[in-house]
């Protein structure tokens, strides 16, 4: 075998992101099979992930995992491209950015929970406003948004609990695998 | 509670925080104002206005037969239909202000309408 020209050196930062976009992107299956009354309103289980990478890894590697969790879920579940996707890409971006701020605010006082409900609102605020702007240019689309505002600070706060809890289970010198 | 230990000072903050966010949006899912009024169209003249307050059937002739109304409270449906495909019939009930059943072959249409007309018509 010939070999290659162009040499990929994995890094250890590499492997740490791709298992935890995997962990991301299951999630994101998980949550997709779990049947919903009314779409846009789902747990969101993937967020879990980038909250607790968000704290032990930082902000970077929360857009990568992130990232890649919305490419690969969209891809796997087939609407890469499709309205879903760049609704998805939306409530994502809006969310890091909106993680980016929150993470100023004091740990003391503020921690994973309000990271969670605050990236969820984010999210949900980002989608409405795509939905509103490009697919349903009506202003009927605000209709629910109190269900999916409820909706966002109820799974918001259940993700935030579980991501508190995984990040107090596990020792903050986690073997990056 | 195991749980209430992961909330920090803050995060109670945020919680009420969302919670009067999503009391304060909540006007929303009335915005269109209640179903009051049922107006049913036939060849594009009002040929009857009823309050949704009560029970009643209205049959509406129409070129190709007999359409069949139904008004309860706070919402109305098209029963039966003569035309060919049923689109009006399968719409089943209409509750909110502004949305409206058209029967086109047999040239019927039944609207609801709210105290403010928010829309000219809502349809899925």
């Amino acid at each position: 075998m010939t070999a290659s020209v162009t040499e990929l050196t994995v890094t250890a930062e590499d492997r740490r992101v791709a298992w935890l976009a995997t962990a991301a992107v299951t999630l994101s299956l998980v949550d997709a099979a779990i049947p919903s009354p009314l779409p846009g309103v789902k747990p969101g289980l993937a967020n879990i992930v980038t909250l607790v990478v968000l704290i032990r890894y930082g902000w970077a590697t929360a857009v990568w995992v992130s990232g890649l969790r919305v490419l690969a879920g969209s891809l796997l579940l087939g609407y890469f491209l499709a309205p879903g996707f760049f609704l998805a890409l939306t409530g994502t971006t809006l969310s890091l950015l909106t993680l980016g701020l929150a993470r100023q605010l004091p740990g003391r006082w503020f921690g994973p929970v309000s990271l969670s409900i605050l990236a969820a609102f984010a999210h949900i605020g980002g989608q409405l406003l795509l939905a509103r702007l490009w697919l349903i240019p009506h202003n009927g689309v605000f209709l629910l948004t109190p269900v999916f505002a409820a909706a966002a600070l109820v799974f918001g706060t259940i993700n935030g609990l579980i991501a508190a809890k995984l990040l107090a289970d596990t020792p903050a010198a986690e073997p990056a695998r | 509670m195991r749980w209430l230990a992961y909330v920090r000072p803050g995060d109670w903050l945020v919680m009420a925080g969302g919670a009067a966010l999503v009391g304060l949006t909540l006007p929303m899912l009335w915005q269109g104002g209640f179903a009051e009024r049922a107006i049913i169209r036939q060849d594009g003249h009002v040929f009857a206005e009823f309050e949704l307050g009560s029970r009643r059937d209205v049959a509406v002739p129409g070129p190709l037969g007999i359409t069949l109304v139904a008004i309860e409270s706070g919402r109305a449906r098209v029963v039966a239909d003569p035309g060919p495909r049923q689109y009006c019939v399968r719409q089943g009930w209409l509750a909110r202000p502004g949305e409206i059943a058209i029967c086109a072959p047999n040239r019927v249409s039944v609207q609801i309408t709210g105290r403010t007309r928010t829309y000219d018509s809502l349809s899925y």
